[in-house]
């Protein structure tokens, strides 16, 4: 299956709770409707964290994957 | 979901401060409005002059729990007062200050770091309580 391309990475690999989460928002924030973002991390409270402020907030959680040590969430940015 | 959080904050060591801000930050990510009331050292932590400061960890922590909070630091983790802007930028997040307290620091309004927006007595904060207390 080929990964979704996203337009904007966050590297937010090493970075503690909750900053990939924050990273995120703000990036989402910025960008236009239909974005796609993805953000690396190593913290393992963005493995709840994340997908608990994809849905609450209505944006679209296109991918969850493990990678290389790290997780890589993919978002679009759906409103 | 409740409403509000209210975060009664009474210590002004770092440690207990991050735990407290990480909160705030979580709670206004997730839509839950926030209210901050600064009490006795954590008022003091808040002065503009000492916000960036090293205000020590509780007993508790000891100095390895001291050099576990240095670490967290260096990786890259928000301060406190960080952590606190980037929550009022996401949500709804009010910090005020406790009259009594900053009469008995002797804190003027000017004092303060601009995250604290006004100075309120006890009964006004509780008259907005309309979920759980943590008392910090």
């Amino acid at each position: 299956m080929e990964a979704t391309k996203a337009q904007e990475t966050i590297d937010a690999r090493g970075m503690p709770c909750p900053g990939p989460l924050m990273s995120l928002i703000g990036a989402i924030r910025q960008a236009e409707v239909g974005a796609v973002i993805e953000v690396l991390s190593t913290d393992e409270g963005s493995l709840s964290d994340i997908p608990a402020w994809v849905s609450k907030a209505k944006q679209e959680m296109v991918e969850v994957a493990d990678d290389d040590g790290f997780t890589r969430f993919v978002v679009r940015k759906a409103r | 979901m409740t409403e509000t959080l209210s975060l009664v904050l009474f210590s002004g060591t770092d440690d207990k401060l991050t735990a407290a801000a990480t909160m705030a930050t979580g709670a206004a990510a997730m839509g839950t409005r926030v209210k901050v009331f600064l009490q006795f050292w954590a008022l003091d932590a808040f002065r503009s002059d000492r916000i960036d400061k090293d205000h020590g960890v509780a007993h508790e922590a000891g100095p390895e729990g001291a050099a576990a909070l240095r670490r967290m630091a260096e990786k890259g983790g928000p301060h406190w007062g960080e952590l606190l802007r980037q929550a009022k930028d996401i949500g709804e997040v009010e910090i005020e200050a406790c009259a009594h307290s900053m009469e008995m620091l002797e804190i003027g309004r000017d004092d303060l770091d601009p995250l604290v927006s006004d100075v309120i007595g006890i009964a006004a904060f509780m008259a907005g309580v309309d979920g759980p207390v943590v008392f910090i």
